[in-house]
Parts: C-alpha cells; structure tokens; sequence
C-alpha cells in the first residue's frame, strides 16, 4: 500500500532527523488540531504548506510525494462522500454550488494536511528514537519493547514468507489456481509454517532476553538518553505560538471563504 | 542440460547478485557450487527451476528458456530441496506431506501411494508414516523433506545447504544417500560451503565468489588451487593442508582423500626404508 | 578418558561449573534429557562439548545459565554449581553475570535496532549507570572487532557479523564463562573461523572460561584444551582432546574426528607411529615430516 510506503523510515541524517520526536510529535499535534480547528479553504492551503520546509531540510521529498500520491485515492473518497452527502442532506442551495465545492476541497484538504505532517513525522523518525520517545515519556517497557522489536521482525517475517511460498511453489503449489475458496486454501501451506516459524522465534528471543537479564531490576537504565536541545525548544515555542493563534482565530476572527474573498 | 547464458540477476533492492554466470550442466552430472555467503549461490540455484527469472542473459531447460514456463511446469524435472525443512513441512502427516506435491502435479491416487511408499523407504522414515512432521528431530525433518522432492522424481535435484545444522553422522548419512542418487544417473547440484563434505564426495565444483564464477573443474583440482580457495574465502580441505604442510618431498599433493594421502604417504616411506 | 569421573577435592578449586549426577527431564516429556551427568569444567579452559544431535548438549547449557530449571521447569535433580552457586537457588539475571549463552541462530537474539543497543540490553536490565555502560559497549564492540557497526541495524548484517555482535552483547556483561552452542553453523569456513579466534582471544586475553557446542571439529579444535562428548543423554568421553579424538569410541559414536587425527590413526593400522596424536593440520605435517627424516 503505497500510502503507508510513505511512512517507511528511510535511515538518513538532517536537522529534521535530529529533532527530539517529542518535539516533532508535539508540532504535529499542534498541526492537526489546527487543521481540525479551521473548515474554511484559504486557512487550510496555508496550513498544507506548513510542513513543506521540514520535508525539504529533511531531503525526503520523494518519500514525501509518494505518500502523498498514495494518499490520493483516499482523498478523492473523501471528496466524493463530502460532495454527495452535503449536496443531498444540508440545507445548502440544491444546486451544486461553489461554496459546496469549497467546502469539499476543504474537507479532503484537511485529511490530507492530516497525512502529511503525520508522514513528515515517521519519515523523519527512526523507530528505535520513537521507541526511546515512548519509553521516556513514562511508557511502560515491556510496551516499548514490544514495539521496537515488532519494528525489527516486521522485514525478517516478510522475508521468510518469501522463502517459504518460494519452497512451496518449488513443490508444485499454484497459489493463482483455483476459484476464490480453492485459492484461500492455497495460503495454508504457507501459513503454517510462517506461524510455526513465529512461534520458536518468539521462544529463542525469550531465551535470549532471559540470558541477558531480563527482569533483573525495577528501573533499567538506558543507552541513548533523549535531551531537548535548542532545534527543540524553537520547534516547541513556534509550535505553541501557532496553537495560540489558531485559537484566537478560532474564537474571534471569523475567516471568510474563498468563494465570499473572490467576489469581493 | 541446463544451459545459462551470459545470466544477470539484480534484486528489486539493488543488489546485483549475479554479474554474467556461463554454465552448462549436462545431464547426469554431480555440481557442487560452493563460496561463501553471499556469493550468489541461492540466487543461482533459484534460476534452474524458474523461482527467479534473469535480469538479463537466459537459463534454458532441455531446451526451453525459464521465462517461457511457470514453475510448476519447470519443477515436475527439477526439484529443489531448501535449506530449512521448517519452511516447507505443514501436514499432519509424513505422509501427507510426502504426498503433498504429488498432488500438485496431478498424480493418480494409486500412484501416489506407490511413490510415497517407495520415497519413505528409499530415505528410511517408513516408520514414521503417520507421525507429524513437527515431531521428528532435525535430520529426520530434513529426510521428510528429500523423500517430499524426491517423490514425484525429478531429473534433476537440487539441494541447497543441507549440511547446515547436521551433526557429522548426519552428514554422512546425506553424503551417501546423494552419492547413490548420482548414480542412478539423477543430475545432483550440491550448494554448499563444507569443504570436508565436498572432498568426500568429489563431485565437480564450481566456485563463486561476488556473483561471478571463479573456477569449474574438478573437485581434485579446485580445492587443492591455493589461489582459486583463497579467492572463493573458503579454506582447502584438512588433507590437502597438512599435505602442502610439507617440504616438496615429489610427491602429488593435490590430494583431498585421507585413504589416498596415507597409502601415497605409505609408499614414500616404503622406498626410503 | 574417565567416564563420570567422581569430583577431587584438588580441583574443586579450580572448577567454575561443576554437575554432579545432573538428571533432567523437560516437563512433559517421557524420557529424561540428561541423565547423570558429572562434569567438571576448570576456570580458564577452552571445553569443546559435541555430541550427535539430540544428546543432550544444548539441555546442558540451558542448565550451566539457569535457564533450566527457571525457565523451561521440568524436574532436575542432582546438582549443577556455577562460579560459587547453586543454580537452582539463583535467579537466571543472577546468573547472567557470571555466565553468558550465545545460541545457534544469530537472528533470533538480537532484537535492538541498532547494534550497540543491542549490546547494552544486558547492561540496561542490570541498572548500569549511564557512563559505566558506554564504556562497557564501546569495550565490547572492540574485543570483538564490530566497533565499526556499531550504530548499523543487527539485522541487515552477515551471519557472522551477527554472531559476533551476540558475542559482545554477552562480553559486555563481563561473565566468567561464555557458552556458545554451535555459533557457526550457519555460517562459511572463513566466518567460523573470525568467530574461533575472537572466542580464543577472549580466552587467552581475558581469562574468560570457554564452552563451546561445535561439530565442527576440524576448525576448533586447536583451541581447545578439554574435550567433552555426549550421547544419549550422558557424557560418554572427558579429558584432553588428543585422548579423546584417537578413542575408538569417539569414531564409533560419530563424532567428526579431524582429518589429522584419522590420518594418524591409518597410518598406525598400516604400522607407520608417529611420536605423537595430531589434532590439526600443522601437528599433523610436522609429526609426517619427522618419520619422513628418520627414514
Ligand atoms: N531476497 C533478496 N532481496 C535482496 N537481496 C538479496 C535477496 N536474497 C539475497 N540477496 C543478496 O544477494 C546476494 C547473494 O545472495 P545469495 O544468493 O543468498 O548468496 P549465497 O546463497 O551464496 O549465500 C547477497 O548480497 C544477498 O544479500
Ligand atoms: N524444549 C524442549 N522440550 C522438550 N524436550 C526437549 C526440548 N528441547 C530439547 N528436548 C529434547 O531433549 C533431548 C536433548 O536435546 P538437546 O539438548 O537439544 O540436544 P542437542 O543440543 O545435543 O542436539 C532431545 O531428545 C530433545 O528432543
Ligand atoms: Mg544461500
Ligand atoms: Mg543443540
């Protein structure tokens, strides 16, 4: 799925990368409430712009635009419910109109300011830094764990699926043959033994675990330590600045609509 | 026969695992590919039976260029036997999974019981017939899944790594076992890194090192080559070590037997005493 | 070549992990997996333990790191004691300090996403502080020749470098003995090789006691001082490797004899002595050379 591609963390070094992910979370965060805040088109194209520099400080504009492009195709679903459903049930005129338009711009604008600054964020992310964010953000460890080692299995797990449907068709298994019940039961000699792998996996690493202290105190130290430096705290202060406004905007400045500025 | 032509292989992530392999094996032949991880063997191997298609180059079949069958089709005369049994065996039974590609390929039932018959006795695991294969021991998950190949006997067998994880007693048991089969005339490729295996055998070897091929010829020759064995980054047999431990006595030293190292060894001591 | 030998009071001294009439069986099974084992293994040494597949060699290590009976329960009886302890009354992250386990498959006990996280697990779980584990890591990673990967995913890494990494990950905890079962079978000669010598050198520099599961026995065996063989659940041969590798029951049990030592043994039946039991390559041309002179 090529929207998620868009999430895969590619491993690079940039300003960007060496944020704290606290920081980066927090702005995104802030980001999304703002786009959540705002249903009007001009605020909304402002905001996708927003994350741009970050994408580009980063250098990761292909990664960038191909999660954009994955995400496309959800954004014209959006688009497409927004126009039928206003159109058929609000009190808007029956006519398709272009605030209606607008309005449905905005709406798949938004979802995809949403998709954009999330991917901006795990793009620029590497796992074992999120995984280290959790734990210092007094996440219990055995979730954190969890997490950072089903980021590192993920890959090893697809690649022994390949082997396995590879031993498979080696012996004669056609996985395309078949009508839909015929080609469901095909997967199970791939199943079984990908689970069964998975299984004595999960029992060596406890072994492993087990050897190299697991257990051995209530509170382990850590390796890496994350500390806010200066980058951090400007993304932080920029951050709460942009909510206040965002805020303010929201309670006291009603924004016109593109439709309403251009037929000034 | 197996025909590779001028064959390339790059992987969708880059790597380009094979640069330019010529090969032919005829029928009947013994073919140990043999160089360190990550030579490229695997992604040889995967080309004889269709699971790869070439980048670029051709690998034909009695005649007929992989991209041209599916797998299934090109399996039915060569059969392929992976490094981990684990990543093939799924059935309830020994049975069952012997039985598992014969079905694939469209056998009678009657036919079936008779090749599965005859695959469990030839790899000695009649006994363990309606036993599930996730009980056995390592070596006897391996044979389930030799007689699970061999049944629906290919020409050709390909066995990639099946010294990995074997004590010796094991190995030797395989040795024997693939030997025999060479010599009813089956075309065996071995992939392999134990040189003490391939020295017993002495098949004809093929060295690979970085996706090209560095020497074809026989075992005798090759792994007793200094220089080929060193450019592959595997080592030479123990034989031929302790042999070219010594000072040049005339004797042949390109030896990779222990029973032909002592009676030449025999001999020198005969004529000096 | 004593078989069961009953423990001296002379060595008691010395020895680091020491069984006496160890009896296991895993929970649930029918037969015992280990059944009376007495060993002695002294501080110092490089113990090379083989066996056919199934005899029992990896059931011993689990029982040298408390992982049996800890983790695996079953019903133990006899007595293992290692550096000072009874294993039955430690915990295994007790016992983590003192002996390390590296096992057969490297993909499996490396989880970290980095290699010198990986290598502080250990550390982490014990309660390091911060600059003690640095230092331990960044030690570790040298001692094993991997400081360059230091910051590289485990998992995109060779065979072999993974093993090494397993390796630090157990050096950093600075145990006195490392078990390692079967580490290079899945690797190539020239990656088994790296790994014999980096075990040999920890040995040699550090002091550290070495078990190693090997089939291998071509390459091992001139490190080993002590050679400790099993079948069915006992150990059937213990002593010094030469002894033990020209035993006729060690051929008949299947062991992998090196090749020097077969050649010794051949040319013996056909009356040619050599003064002494090669056990590798270079004794074995040496020993050659002198009854070549002789004549
Ligand atoms: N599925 C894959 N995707 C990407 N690269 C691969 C894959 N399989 C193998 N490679 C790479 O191709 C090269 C050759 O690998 P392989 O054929 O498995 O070698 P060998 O069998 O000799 O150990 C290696 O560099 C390996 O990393
Ligand atoms: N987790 C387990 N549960 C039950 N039985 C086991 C387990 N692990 C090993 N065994 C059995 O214990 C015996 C010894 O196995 P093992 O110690 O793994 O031998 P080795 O390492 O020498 O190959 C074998 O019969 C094996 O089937
Ligand atoms: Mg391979
Ligand atoms: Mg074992």
């Amino acid at each position: 799925m090529s929207m998620f591609e868009g999430f895969r963390f590619r491993r690079v070094s940039s300003v960007v990368h060496l944020l704290d992910p606290r920081a980066k979370f927090f702005f995104v965060c802030v980001l999304f409430i703002t786009a959540i805040l705002n249903s009007k088109l001009p605020p909304l194209i402002l905001l996708f712009f927003v994350p741009l520099p970050f994408v580009l400080m980063a250098g990761v504009q292909r990664e960038w635009i191909r999660s954009m492009r994955g995400a496309l195709f959800f954004a014209f679903i959006i688009f497409l419910f927004n126009f039928l459903f206003t159109y058929l049930y609000t009190e808007y005129p029956q006519v398709p109109s272009a605030p209606l338009l607008e309005r449905s711009i905005a709406m798949t604008l938004r979802f995809l300011v949403l998709v954009e600054s999330f991917s901006v964020f795990f793009l620029t992310t590497s796992p074992d830094h999120l995984g280290l964010a959790l734990e210092q953000s007094h996440i219990p460890y055995e979730f954190c764990f969890a997490f950072t080692t089903a980021v590192r299995f993920v890959p090893v797990l697809a690649e022994e699926a390949q082997t396995i449907m590879d031993a498979q068709k080696a012996r004669g298994l056609e996985l395309e043959r078949g009508n839909f019940l015929k080609r469901v039961r095909n997967y199970i000699p791939i199943l079984i033994p990908l689970i069964v792998g998975a299984i004595r996996r999960s029992l060596e690493l406890a072994e492993a675990m087990e050897s190299r202290a697991w257990g051995a105190s209530e509170k382990r130290t850590n390796l890496y330590v994350l500390k806010l430096k200066r980058n951090d705290y400007l993304l932080v202060l920029i951050s709460v600045l942009m909510l206040i406004l965002a805020v303010y905007v929201w309670l006291y400045i009603p924004i016109p609509s593109l439709t309403i500025l251009l037929s000034f | 026969m197996i025909e590779v032509r001028d064959l390339h292989f790059t992987y969708p992530t880059g790597v380009e695992a094979l640069r330019g392999i010529n090969l032919t094996v005829r029928d009947g032949e013994f073919l140990a590919i043999m160089g360190q991880n990550g030579a490229g063997k695997t992604t040889l191997v995967k080309h004889f039976n269709g699971l790869l298609k070439p980048t670029a180059g051709e690998v034909v079949i009695d005649g007929v260029s992989t991209r041209d069958a599916s797998v299934a089709q090109i399996a039915r005369n060569v059969g392929f036997v992976f490094q981990n049994p684990d990543h093939q065996l799924f059935c309830e039974t020994v049975e069952e999974e012997v039985a598992f590609a014969l079905r694939n390929f469209g056998f009678k039932e009657t036919a079936i019981k008779n090749r599965v018959d005859w695959a469990l006795n030839l790899l000695d695991i009649k006994r363990y017939r309606e036993t599930s294969p996730f009980m056995l021991s390592g070596g006897e998950r391996k044979r389930v899944a030799l007689a699970s190949v061999l049944a629906w006997d290919p020409k050709v067998v390909i066995l990639d790594e099946p010294t990995i994880g074997q004590d010796h007693r094991q190995k030797e048991k395989l040795r024997q076992f693939i030997v025999q089969l060479n010599a009813q005339k089956k075309t065996v490729i071995v992939v392999t890194h134990d040189v003490e295996f391939v020295a017993e055998s002495n098949p004809q070897v093929m060295l690979m090192s970085g996706g090209e091929i560095v020497a074809e010829g026989d075992a005798r020759e090759i792994l007793t080559d200094q220089k080929l064995v060193a450019q592959a980054s595997i080592v030479s047999p123990e034989i031929t070590q302790i042999l070219s431990g010594l000072p040049d006595l005339g004797i042949q030293k390109n030896v990779i037997d222990v029973h032909e190292a002592t009676s030449i060894l025999l001999d020198l001591l005969e004529v000096a005493s | 070549m004593i078989e069961g030998s009953p423990i001296t009071v002379a060595n008691e001294t010395l020895a680091i992990i020491e069984t006496r009439k160890l009896v296991y069986t895993y929970s649930g099974a029918k037969k015992a997996a280990l059944k009376g084992v007495s060993v002695t293994i002294e501080s110092g040494e490089i113990v090379i333990l083989t066996g056919p597949s199934g005899c029992g060699k990896t059931t011993l290590c689990r029982c040298f790191n408390g992982l049996i009976p800890h983790f695996y329960g079953g019903k133990i009886e006899g007595e293992v004691v290692v550096a000072g302890h009874k294993v039955v009354d430690q915990t295994i992250y007790e016992l983590a300090r003192h002996v390390g386990l590296v096992f057969q498959n490297p993909e499996n006990q490396l989880f970290a996403l980095s290699v010198e996280k990986d290598v502080a697990f250990g550390l982490e779980n014990l309660a390091v502080p911060r600059d003690e584990m640095i230092k331990r890591v960044d030690w570790a990673l040298q001692m094993t020749g991997i400081e360059d990967l230091s910051e590289r995913p485990p998992h995109e890494l060779s065979g072999g470098q993974q093993q090494r990494v397993a390796i630090a990950c157990v050096l950093a905890m600075q145990p006195d003995v490392m078990i390692l079962d079967e580490p290079t079978s899945f690797l190539d000669p020239v990656g088994a090789q790296k790994i014999f010598e980096v075990i040999n050198e920890l040995n040699k520099e550090l002091g550290i006691t070495i078990i190693l599961v090997e089939h291998r026995l071509d390459l091992a065996s001139k490190y080993a001082d002590h050679v400790v063989v099993m079948d069915e659940g006992k150990v059937v041969l213990d002593g010094e490797p030469r002894g033990v590798f020209n035993s006729e029951k060690a051929r008949l049990i299947g062991v992998g004899v090196p090749k020097a030592t077969r050649l010794y043994q051949i040319l013996r039946e056909n009356g040619t002595h050599l003064s002494g039991v090669p056990v590798t390559s270079e004794e074995a041309s040496k020993l050659l050379l002198e009854v070549l002179k002789r004549d």
